[in-house]
């Protein structure tokens, strides 16, 4: 599908699904490389780990993001569907959202994509669809997400396939990744040494699925983060800090969740404090005009 | 010996009890927890922050060498405690255990059943030494339950509160201090029972019931650590959680539902416990250990089949579940965990889930069909008993481990003596049903 780069900013747009200036290095979107490990994950996760969700559930899901994704770019006249970014929060949501119903399912799929183009700042969505979907629904009381449910096997594997997706990136964006991991790590590993606990303890809560998915996938949704590196360090910081309060304060489950839910909406201020250009994904392939 | 144990957490919601599939069959053996050496079990009772632990184990020893330290999140008053009826506890296990049931062929010659009605079953509804103070342990309370005595110690720093129990006549193995001093340093206190031996005689109670702890806190977890200090080898411990929202799963641990649903040889019906025993080993040696296994998840106002029948609301209520505050059916759920201190580095951190759909270790026994008859299906029918015997030897050498040739050799020899039921039989559910069922909610 064609699409016009342009050269400066398009704040009225909803991502870069459509409209972006020429992919920085000509080389291969990275989210096709996220897509193919999400969804080798989501293979993995049926057939070996006989996770909480079902082939069927997983398509409603998928089906039901993709045609969020039309709807959407044909109510706000973008130029070109692009399913990309959609079938990241489908496939991140089949990863990870549990729910009796159906229906919830499809909701949560829904509110992942439609809040990209409804809750805007400045040109940018504040909340990383899938976290924000996932959230929601957590509000219900009717969903839940097992942090627990990847085994230490299903965890060096999909770590390797995580740092393959920085390879790919080409740390464009694996900043905010690598800060929040160090940062994260650092405050496991600080808790477990005040406490004295053998190091054991920080290793295994460390090595979780559910973390990697997290940090790779869902914090480092470069629409979502601050444009200035400094701001994404920052950023990382207070999103670490938030999940192990959580965790380790209110001792309430997926601290991670509800960290970003709650720091997303600070990002339009660090971008106003430390402004850059917005990231823009590589365009579908296209023809360049420029 | 010490049997340290723990403490835990859970949450609710709204879900009506019609997304449930019949089984039918009859229900002929369970295999209860008694098979476990090393067993703990623990009743835990979750509504919001409310959390309410019975907490039963196998000690066979000398009631005086018994004690119990059990880190807790608060501070804990007399009327938090108590001491319940083991059989509150053995019922719960017989309710929620894995169970098998048996089907009866049909004549293939008479005309093809209808396809099965209603579900079979249904539902129905210490004495102290000073120098605490030195040791920065303090003895916060001291209460005799029944027939223990129990602490309630605050402590400063891990060492102390070693040297105070060893001093105290508790047997603490070496390597609890620095366990002891997390739990500190997170506030915790200990709750530590001895058996109070004249209570126990005036008593008369040979065995030691189970002690009961309530506290409010938002941490939903079993601290196990202790328990794996100095243990011969890995222990068994099964978790009953009463919720009213759902299941409850580990977070930290990945939470693994037993295989079920097989079609079993018929010579498992005399070695039941036998196979669970190695159904379970060979499950655990699979995930490598690192696993916690749901058996049954239930709400517990039916069952289907019923290895025992639900609780009453009276037994309910003495393991805690507040039925006056919320009129939603109680949902269990049994987890099992084989744990020891180098698979299991931290303590079970739980949660609470609105997943209600119903769960159970369950292995089937087919029967063939007795009598003769001529007809083409019967031609067809005993050839496909073959197969489908060997199709049973196959599950129970992959479900076990057992070796495929002694299995066949069982299914040669062994002599099945059967009591086919009296009433109609419901005939299996028919493949349409059982595709759905394995589709849909398992």
């Amino acid at each position: 599908m064609a699409a016009t780069a342009t050269t400066t900013g398009t704040p009225y747009l909803p991502a870069a699904e459509a409209l972006s200036p020429a992919p920085a290095r000509g080389g291969l979107d990275p989210r096709l490389y996220q897509i193919a490990a999400l969804t080798g994950l989501l293979a993995y996760g049926l057939l070996r780990l006989d996770l909480e969700v079902r082939p069927g559930r997983a398509a409603i899901i998928l089906i039901s993001v993709l045609a969020t994704q039309y709807t959407c770019t044909r109510a706000w006249r973008l130029p070109a569907f692009d399913a990309r970014s959609a079938l990241i929060s489908g496939l991140s949501l089949c990863l990870l959202l549990r729910t009796n119903w159906a229906a919830l399912a499809a909701m949560g799929a829904v509110l992942a994509v439609a809040s990209k183009f409804v809750i805007r700042v400045r040109g940018k969505h504040v909340f990383n669809p899938t976290n924000f979907a996932i959230v929601a629904l957590l509000l219900t009381g009717q969903a839940w997400v097992s942090p627990g449910q990847w085994g230490s096997a299903a965890f060096f594997g999909f770590l390797l396939a995580c740092l393959g997706g920085i390879v790919v990136n080409r740390a464009a964006r694996s900043d905010v990744t690598i800060a929040f991991l160090a940062a994260y790590a650092g405050l496991v590993f600080a808790r477990s040494l005040w406490l004295g606990e053998p190091m054991t303890i920080p290793i295994h809560r460390l090595q979780n699925g559910a973390l990697l998915i997290f940090a790779f996938f869902m914090i480092s949704d470069p629409r979502t983060t601050p444009d200035r590196r400094a701001g994404r360090v920052i950023f990382a910081l207070l999103v670490a800090l938030g999940a192990a309060f959580v965790q380790f304060r209110l001792f309430r489950t997926n601290g991670l969740l509800w960290s970003l839910a709650v720091f997303a909406p600070a990002v339009p201020l660090i971008d106003w404090l430390l402004p850059a250009a917005p990231h823009r994904w590589p365009a579908a392939p296209l023809r360049r005009s420029e | 010996m010490k049997r340290p144990l723990v403490l835990a957490v859970l949450l609710m919601a709204a879900v009506s009890g019609d997304r449930i599939l019949a089984f039918c069959g009859f229900y002929v053996g369970k295999a209860d927890t008694k098979l476990f050496n090393q067993a703990s079990q623990v009743a835990l009772v979750r509504e919001g922050d409310h959390t309410v632990l019975t907490m039963a184990n196998d000690f066979q020893g000398d009631p005086k060498e018994f004690a119990l330290v059990v880190p807790v999140p608060t501070f804990i008053e007399r009327r938090q405690i108590a001491v319940v009826d083991k059989g509150l506890l053995d019922h719960l296990d017989a309710f929620s255990a894995p169970r098998l049931v048996e089907y009866f062929d049909v004549d293939p010659c008479a005309p093809p059943p209808m396809p099965a009605a209603a579900a079979a079953g249904g539902g129905r509804d210490l004495m102290l030494k000073s120098g605490g103070a030195m040791r920065g342990v303090t003895v916060e309370a001291t209460y005799t339950v029944g027939e223990y005595d129990i602490l309630i110690l605050s402590a400063r720093e891990s060492n102390g509160l070693e040297s105070w129990l060893i001093e105290n006549g508790y047997k603490i193995p070496s390597g609890a201090a620095p366990i002891l001093g997390s739990y500190i340093k997170q506030g915790m206190r200990f709750f530590v029972a001895k058996v109070n031996l004249k209570e126990q005689a005036a008593l008369g109670f040979t065995f030691l019931r189970p002690l009961q702890v309530s506290y409010e806190t938002p941490k939903f977890m079993l601290p196990i650590r202790l328990g794996t200090v100095n243990a011969k080898g890995p222990q068994d411990l099964f978790v009953f959680a009463l919720t009213r929202t759902g299941r409850v799963e580990t977070t930290n641990y990945r939470t693994v539902k037993l295989p079920t649903g097989m079609d079993l040889p018929l010579f498992v019906k005399a070695e039941f416990k036998d196979f669970y025993k190695a159904m379970f080993a060979e499950q655990v040696r699979r995930e490598d250990m690192h696993a916690v296994f749901l058996e049954y998840a239930w709400n517990m106002s039916w069952c289907d089949p019923c290895a025992a029948d639900p609780l009453s609301s009276e037994q309910l209520r003495k393991l805690g579940v507040r039925l006056e505050n919320d009129n939603r059916p109680t949902f269990v759920s049994r987890l099992h965990a084989r744990y020891d201190a180098a698979h299991f580095p931290e303590d079970l951190v739980f949660q609470e889930t609105s997943n209600q759909d119903n769960f159970q270790g369950r292995y089937v026994l087919r029967h063939p069909f007795k009598g003769t008859s001529q007809c083409l299906e019967a031609t067809r029918y005993d050839g496909d008993l073959n197969a489908r015997r060997e199709r049973e030897a196959q599950n129970l050498a992959q479900l076990t481990g057992w070796k495929i040739e002694d299995i066949r050799r069982k299914v040669q020899t062994v002599k099945i003596t059967e009591t086919a039921p009296d009433a109609a039989l419901p005939a299996p559910a028919p493949w349409y049903r059982r595709v759905w069922a394995s589709l849909s909610w398992e």
